[in-house]
């Protein structure tokens, strides 16, 4: 597939001195949903700021459907639909004249018909009359999705869709990206919970301190990353594991009241059934069986030890 | 050239406008009756005319002029202000218009907004006094030139301003007090020599000064040289808007 963004050895010094990017390289393509992930301060918004005009460059080209950000942002512009992290809405406003503002802003001419089937689609039309200060908090999200989409643009940027949104919310969210990945439209979404790349990303990038680390298919990826921990509460605490448990690479628990046992949720066999059989052999009785999975933390200081 | 998205800002900023319209309109109708019963029947029933007209018609150009020239100023610096204040800015940097776009799209709402509010004045005007306006052509360029560059100026304050104090700052600490004392009230030649030869050095003069002289055919400063400082002003106005769009100024970093 082709490249519809083409970054190539983008640098960001802020003035003071800060290096939000140091000479990232990435290509996105067409259709795909792209998920970035990583911490605060990695230099994900810095990114999109820069893709989408925000924020100039301080090295390195931008291309979006062949066209440079800079000599040629008009045309690159025009197929970006950017929603930002913050609700950034003017509050007094009706929700059908912010959407039809952002329309005519890309130079597109009014098409009310058009924007109908997009506030339908973000089941907000039955608000379009409301003044933004009216709607909750999930609905002024919707409606910064409306905006971005009023234009039909190609690609979308969606920074931090999900931060601060309830669970319910969350996957309502999930689907209208799905929805528009059907409708055609490439999709870079960022954030820092795992789940939401595992939930709807084709491929999952990491970037950490300005920097990718990696940019992988998530199918890969998530085996990879997927290391769970099984903690086996013991009835009575024991100082030493039995031989016949050696193979399992176990690690005592506190006060040797709990064996834990790390497994790879992505290889085809994860050896607990053999694992809590074998426990049972050797006159182990089981108090509690829970299991942990490595947070994002955890993979991240992964990554970036072996980065380096 | 995006006029699309020219028509979209404009339009944008007049419906801000037009939903508080009652309020635009009522206010400068009431404050210009204010100034009308103040000056012009309570001082104006003492100075019978200057320069052979009647104090009340004589005060007409002055008035319009210092609300043309705050409400200029005011729109454009909070229509630029604000989408900076609650960030919605990022729309307008993100989208595919010019600097110049926006810049048209704001300063041509906020110079509208003023003058409807200068014709509303000079309809309220028609209620108190007798009229006769000399030069029609040159009264209405006269007005159009001051709404325009001081929506530029305006545009100015509100890329600069970094929050609510600053964007008071400029028009409550310089063009107020540059416009009372630019001759709204009174003709510069009622003024001591000394104080003559300083309000020459105030550009606000050269502008009521000049409209003045569209209303009643005379004035303080020489017509020509009216229309030189309006120009001058409007050109530094320009200059200074294409510095802010080569670097980005405050708004881009």
């Amino acid at each position: 597939m082709a490249a519809i963004v083409s970054v190539n050895a983008l640098k960001k010094t802020y003035q003071g001195g800060f290096e939000a990017l140091k000479s990232v390289s990435l290509d996105i393509e067409d259709g795909e949903i792209l998920a970035l992930l990583g911490p605060n301060g990695a230099g994900k918004t810095t990114l999109i700021s820069v893709i989408c005009g925000m924020v100039n460059p301080t090295g390195g080209a931008v291309t979006v459907g062949g066209h440079d950000i800079i000599t040629d942002y008009r045309a690159a512009r025009a197929l970006i639909g950017l929603v930002p992290q913050e609700i950034n809405l003017e509050p007094f406003e009706k929700v059908i004249n912010t959407v039809r503002f952002s329309r005519g802003l890309f130079g597109k001419p009014r098409d009310d018909a058009k924007l109908e089937r997009i506030l339908k689609q973000l089941s907000l039309w039955d608000k379009k009359d409301s003044r933004i200060m009216e709607l909750s908090g999930g609905m002024k999200r919707r409606v910064l999705i409306a905006k971005a989409l009023s234009h039909e643009p190609r690609v979308l940027f969606l920074d931090e869709p999900t931060a601060g949104v309830d669970v319910e919310l969350r996957k309502d969210m999930w689907e209208i990206v799905r929805g528009l990945k059907e409708d055609g439209v490439t999709i870079i979404l960022t954030t820092h919970y795992i789940e939401e790349a595992e939930a709807i990303a084709d491929r999952v990038g990491v970037i950490s301190d300005g920097e990718i680390l990696l940019v992988k298919e998530k199918a890969a990826l998530m085996s990879q990353m997927g290391r769970k921990e099984l903690e086996i509460e013991l009835h009575t605490a024991t100082d030493t594991i039995p031989d016949a448990l050696t193979p399992y690479d176990l690690t005592l628990g506190k006060e040797g009241k709990s064996l834990i046992y790390a497994y790879d949720t992505g290889a085809e066999r994860t050896g607990i059934t053999k694992l809590l059989s074998d426990l049972a052999k050797e006159g182990l009785t089981m108090k509690d069986v829970s299991t942990r999975q490595s947070s994002l933390e955890d993979i991240f200081v992964g990554l970036v030890e072996d980065a380096r | 050239m995006n006029t699309q998205a020219i028509k979209s800002i404009y339009i944008y900023e007049m419906a801000r406008f037009f939903r508080t319209l009652m309020q635009s309109f009522i206010s400068p109708v009431l404050s210009t009756s204010l100034y009308f019963v103040v000056f012009g029947t309570a001082i104006g029933s003492r100075i019978e005319s200057v320069e052979g007209v009647s104090y009340g018609a004589f005060i007409v150009p002055g008035l319009i002029m210092l609300s043309v020239m705050t409400q200029a100023t005011a729109n454009a610096s909070f229509g630029i202000y604000f989408p900076k204040f609650i960030g919605t800015i990022y729309e307008l940097l993100s989208a595919p218009v010019s600097f110049l776009e926006i810049v048209i799209g704001y300063v041509g709402a906020a110079a509208t907004k003023a003058l409807f509010i200068g014709c509303v004045i000079l309809g309220t005007a028609y209620f108190f006094v007798d009229l006769q306006i000399a030069h029609p052509v040159a009264m209405v360029a006269f007005l159009l030139l001051t709404c325009f560059s001081f929506a530029l100026l305006g545009f100015i304050i509100g890329i600069w301003a970094q929050n609510f104090e600053q964007l008071q700052l400029i028009p409550l600490l310089v063009i107020t007090p540059l416009v009372f004392l630019g001759g709204s009230f009174y003709s510069i030649s009622m003024l001591p020599p000394v104080w003559q030869t300083i309000t020459m050095f105030n550009p606000v003069v050269y502008l009521i000064s000049g409209f003045r002289w569209a209303f009643f055919g005379t004035a303080d400063v020489p017509i020509g040289i009216s229309l030189f400082a309006i120009a001058l002003f409007t050109g530094a106005c320009i200059a200074v808007i294409a510095w802010i769009f080569k670097t980005g100024y405050r708004i881009k970093s």
